[in-house]
């Protein structure tokens, strides 16, 4: 146990390093890639926590599209442009709504739990769709950001969002694999199997619930403020049902036995895309949909459970 | 007084057409406790299946009138067709799974037949206004309505009417009772379960493919018009109470109404207001308004 504790430690770090290295030799395409596959995977991180709690939620875009609005918001109407200050606000404000929301949502169980997340990005994308302030449809431009007070050329600032993007991932896996194995972690596995025996131990499973939605809340608005920056651009699309749609497809691709499986998956995902929308356009949704019947048919546990296997079923 | 009346015609037009796309829905899920994610791309293909046969008699010059029957036969081919495959093929196979990976099977199904619906009628949108123009217009006052869309009223009353009936005094509807509350001794008591499984998905399937042949002639039938539907679907039978085809009647009119009294008073608010109807009833009634009451399982 605690063996496996510390290589997953010097795991992330060590995967901070090679990140970082590969910084200096990735072409400006490939870092965008990079920056894109890790917000998504600081998402679905976030998916994960909930997974081991037995949820799903089809509205995680909610707070990746709020952490995104916000980034924006604060550069157009605050002149706000610090890349680091930016990405915390994003958190931030997904964390005020995601603590709000989650005081109804983190009520329900399965199916209403997925639809009514699902409910509440409809409702953000509602508003969104039909606010002039806010651009309605097509959204609006977000501001060039700068690091540390610094203006970059757009190739070096892609590099520096890139370096960003891989500390806040590794960070944030550092602590999600810190929370996995506290009391809160351990206790998913737990709330899932038996509500009620949970109760009786004398510990509020709503309090479980609600803090590990708040989180997930918290780590899709990072995604969103990262994504946001790179993209350059913010529009309602973010917040569709259909872009949770694919944070919850990307969970079960990687599968959620460990902290590192949502951002390998999240890469895949976006590599295939790139590929897929160059080659096949519009079978795109046709090739997610079968894998994603293959991988509930034979591989439950997704990808990461092939490397457990390989590697001897060693935990 | 005229917007009062126009709210009250275009809500309860706007209702008729949200009970027969979410009723479907709501059967399938009180039988089966699936909640059919592919319940959208029915809709679609029933939309696309109508447009097609439509416009295929236009061209043969018969009186555009008989178009109307082909949106029914267009809803009743597509659902069998459909609902077995899905039923038959996939979900049969997967029953006992948790409720949620089933949810996810499903939402599977309905990316493959997005993009399937897209290899069969490509890109171009698809016009069948013939039957909505066939049955003419009527006035009150200064108002204008299509009698098309009244017509739809009528329809989804006798719909619902129908259902509610099939349910509560034939020997089918009676049975499912059994099937609902405990499968397996219905089984051990003769019941064909997994027919009965079968025949209410399939039944589900054409009443989703029925909601997209009758907007067939309303709108352009252009591809993505699936993806929208599901979640207002789902709305709708939240609201009301999952599995309650009375819950579905009640959540479409007043989800009907609240936003055509948006639509006309204050449009900005129109998407918001679906959705947020539905959050007030959920944060009072969890199970939304007509659900029976559940233990608690140990």
């Amino acid at each position: 146990m605690t063996d496996g504790h510390n290589h997953t430690n010097k795991g992330l770090l060590l995967a901070l390093v090679v990140l970082g290295l590969l910084g200096f030799v990735l072409p400006g395409w490939a870092a965008f890639l990079g920056i894109v596959a890790l917000s998504k995977g600081l998402v679905v991180l976030g998916l994960l926590l909930l997974w081991r709690l037995g949820l799903v939620s089809f509205g995680q875009a909610l707070y990746f599209g709020i952490g995104g609005y916000t980034v924006g918001l604060a550069g157009l109407w605050w002149g706000l442009h610090d890349a680091l200050a930016l990405t915390a606000l994003g958190t931030l404000a997904a964390t005020a709504i995601a603590a709000l929301l989650g005081l109804l949502i983190a009520r329900y169980r399965e199916i209403f739990f997925a639809m009514l997340s699902l409910a509440f990005s409809m409702i953000l994308y509602g508003l969104l769709v039909k606010s002039d302030l806010l651009g309605s449809s097509d959204g609006f431009g977000v501001p060039p950001v700068s690091f540390a007070g610094m203006a970059l050329s757009p190739a070096h600032g892609t590099l520096a969002l890139y370096a960003l993007a891989a500390v806040v991932a590794c960070g944030a896996a550092l602590l999600v694999h810190r929370l996995l194995r506290a009391t809160l972690g351990h206790l998913a596995g737990a709330v899932r199997d038996s509500e009620l025996r949970v109760e009786y131990l004398g510990v509020s499973v709503f309090q479980v619930i609600y803090a590990q939605y708040v989180a997930a809340g918290a780590l899709a608005g990072a995604g969103g403020a990262i994504t946001a920056m790179a993209v350059g651009h913010v529009d309602p699309a973010l917040v569709y049902w259909t872009v949770s749609g694919e944070f919850v497809f990307i969970t079960i691709l990687a599968g959620t036995g460990h902290v590192a499986a949502p951002f390998l998956g999240a890469l895949l995902f976006e590599v295939v895309r790139s590929f897929a929308m160059q080659y096949a356009p519009f079978t795109w949704q046709l090739i997610l949909g079968v894998v994603l019947l293959l991988l509930i048919l034979f591989l439950p546990n997704g990808l990461w459970s092939l490397a457990r296997r390989w590697r001897g079923g060693e935990a | 007084m005229y917007t009062l009346l126009a709210i009250l015609v275009d809500g309860l037009v706007y209702a008729s057409w949200l009970f027969v796309v979410a009723v479907g829905l709501t059967l399938i899920f009180g039988v089966m406790r699936i909640l059919n994610v592919a319940h959208g791309s029915l809709y679609a293909f029933g939309a696309y299946a109508a447009a097609s046969l439509v416009g295929a008699y236009a061209a043969t010059g018969f009186p555009p009138a008989g178009s109307l029957l082909l949106l029914p036969a267009a809803a009743l081919g597509v659902g069998l067709v459909l609902g077995l495959l899905l039923e038959r093929g996939l979900l049969r196979r997967l029953h006992g799974r948790d409720e949620i990976i089933i949810l996810l099977v499903t939402y599977a199904a309905f990316l493959i037949l997005e993009d399937v619906l897209r290899l069969i009628w490509g890109s171009d949108a698809y016009l069948a206004f013939q039957p909505y123009a066939a049955l003419g217009n009527l006035e009150a006052g200064v108002l204008i309505f299509a009698t098309y869309d009244l017509s739809l009223i009528g329809l989804a009353v006798l719909l619902g009417l129908a259902l509610w009936w099939g349910l509560q005094h034939t020997r089918r509807g009676k049975l499912r009772v059994a099937v609902i509350h405990d499968p397996e001794l219905a089984r051990l008591v003769g019941i064909d379960v997994s027919r009965f499984h079968t025949g209410t998905f399939v039944l589900g399937a054409m009443l989703g493919a029925l909601g997209g042949a009758l907007t067939a002639p309303q709108i352009s039938v252009t591809p993505g018009i699936g993806v929208e539907v599901i979640v207002l679907a789902f709305a709708v039978v939240a609201t009301g109470g999952m599995g309650s085809i009375p819950g579905a009647a009640v959540g479409a009119v007043i989800v009907g109404l609240s936003r055509a009294a948006a639509v006309h008073l204050l449009p900005e608010v129109e998407l918001f207001v679906i959705y947020g109807v539905m959050a007030a009833v959920l944060a009072v009634r969890p199970h939304g308004l007509f659900s029976p009451a559940e233990g608690r399982r140990i």
